[in-house]
């Protein structure tokens, strides 16, 4: 089981926590203005990383809040967590050494 | 090449010679510069896909690249059900496509699969699974698939071991029977496979990692690079699972796939006690005996996009706390090993089967949770894509544009756990 760092209540153990998908993902202001391609795009086509991936979790059964986190997904080990609205960090800032 | 045929009469033979002089069932082959076909990943899927290809098609010049050892992804550590009673008319036609296969599979081979059609049933808990289960039956009657309504009585009357009282949790209130559906050993299929296609020509090439994706002038696909060399190939069919969407970004498609663990866990052997397989969606179980003795247990997926072939004991525990409720008897038996796949799930749980935008690159993946079964009939149809440029008539459904243009085969309730 992960142990998930909530930024707003710090370390607990998964089963607290939902997970989002991917992070930073944006609703078009106008989608009525998207091509078919790049609906499709924003419905379905996930970047499926394997490294380094910016994830949103909510923290379900405690505070109730979303946030996000980079996660290595061939480690499973958490880099960093961070808030709604942040932009996502610099891995070479939070994890030295790790590949992008 | 000729391969040694395995036959009763062979098997008492070797066995009065002390079991000395059976061949090597395939070459340890080496890459070569180039190959009419290339497949990419040695599970199963792409095994079989590589002997269809020289069997039905006449394609002997190509090889299969595996990055580890044949078998040893999911098809490896999957819990081998098999059944094709999918709800639409386009699923049942696949799955029902291979359940078939399956059952000439040992002969074609000449090699035992031991497909074992002993029965799968899925359980009903809530109104709400009663009547879905019952659109499925009919349904898939519809198609002509076998499937059947159950009532608890008679479900316990197929696996006694089955507990309908009224007083745990989620009571049993029904269940839906394939009788078609069952079992089979899932190192066999690769191997067999992996014989089947030797035999005919093809290089199976170990411990070959895929690196690169070269492409021509015009964008179509021209060789690719791996750990053991520059490969020519006009054609590449990937069949890579849970890494799909790493090795289809080499040549710059992306796909509408997440890669999450699956998990799943076996029991110490013991005694015959389990007749059937039963599956409930529900409560996240589905179990069955090994010809080993062993009970095989499938857990869900963990909740998190991830490749590390592992997943969490909580999910576990909650598979095996539904599993003690179905089942009392079970209750102090002790799990003996558990592990964990990477499965590519995508939107609609419906698998991708097609050509990518990129000429000469297919793509044979989006199995999720429930690839195994699909191995003869998904390798079949792959092969067919591959060889005609064009899918067959089975898997014309299954393209990466159904997203874009809306056909949907939603088969999120049918998969073999609750997502």
């Amino acid at each position: 089981m992960l142990l998930i760092n909530c930024p707003f209540c710090g370390s607990r153990p998964e089963i607290e926590f939902t997970y989002g998908g991917q992070a930073h993902l944006t609703r078009a202001a106008q989608p009525a203005e998207l091509d078919d391609a790049a609906w499709t795009d924003y419905l379905y086509v996930r970047a499926n990383v394997k490294g380094v991936h910016a994830e949103r979790w909510r923290h379900a059964r405690g505070c109730g809040r979303f946030f996000n986190a980079l996660r290595d997904t061939t480690t499973d080990h958490f880099l960093c967590v961070y808030k709604t609205g942040e932009a996502r960090p610099d891995i070479a800032a939070v994890a030295p050494g790790t590949a992008p | 090449m000729r391969r040694q045929a395995f036959s009763a009469l062979a098997l008492i033979r070797r066995g009065l010679c002390g079991h000395l002089g059976w061949q090597a069932q395939w070459r340890k082959a080496a890459p070569k510069a180039s190959y009419d076909a290339v497949i990419v990943g040695g599970g199963g899927h792409g095994l079989g896909a590589a002997y269809y290809l020289a069997k039905e098609h006449g394609l002997t010049n190509i090889a299969v690249l595996e990055k580890g050892w044949i078998g040893g992804g999911n098809t490896g550590r999957n819990t081998t059900i098999i059944r094709s009673n999918y709800l639409f008319k386009e699923s049942a036609a696949l799955y029902d496509h291979s359940v078939k296969l399956w059952e000439g599979l040992s002969q074609a081979l000449n090699y035992n699969v031991m497909f074992s059609p002993r029965g799968v049933m899925m359980l009903a808990h809530t109104v709400h699974d009663i009547q879905v289960f019952k659109r499925h039956v009919h349904a898939n009657r519809c198609s002509g698939v076998d499937n059947e309504w159950l009532e608890p009585e008679q479900a316990k009357e197929f696996c006694p071991p089955l507990n309908i009282g009224s007083d745990i949790r989620y009571p049993v209130l029904g269940a839906a029977l394939q009788r078609r559906g069952g079992t089979a050993r899932h190192d066999a299929v690769a191997w067999g496979y992996a014989r089947g296609a030797d035999a005919l020509g093809v290089d199976i090439v170990e411990n070959c990692e895929v690196t690169g994706i070269q492409r021509d002038a015009r964008g179509a696909v021209m060789a690719l690079e791996t750990s053991r060399g520059l490969i020519r190939t006009p054609k590449v069919g990937v069949s890579a699972a849970g890494n799909t969407s790493v090795v289809l970004g080499l040549a710059g498609v992306r796909l509408p796939l997440e890669s999450y663990p699956l998990q799943a866990l076996v029991s110490e052997p013991v005694k015959p006690i389990f007749p059937c397989v039963v599956m409930s969606n529900t409560i996240h179980a589905y179990i069955s005996q090994s010809d080993k003795g062993e009970l095989v247990i499938g857990a869900g997926t963990d909740a998190y996009t991830s490749y590390t072939q592992r997943g969490a004991l909580h999910v576990n525990s909650h598979t095996l706390d539904a599993i003690c409720e179905l089942f009392p008897t079970f209750r102090r038996m002790r799990m003996m090993r558990n592990w964990g796949g990477i499965v590519d799930v995508t939107p609609d749980r419906s698998p991708i089967i097609a050509k990518t935008p990129v000429k000469g690159l297919y793509v044979n993946c989006g199995w999720g949770t429930g690839g195994f079964k699909a191995t003869p009939g998904s390798a079949h149809v792959f092969a067919w894509t591959i060889a005609h440029d064009e899918p067959h008539p089975i898997n014309a459904p299954f393209t990466i544009e159904r997203f874009r243009d809306g056909y949907l085969i939603d088969e999120a309730a049918a998969a073999a756990v609750a997502h």
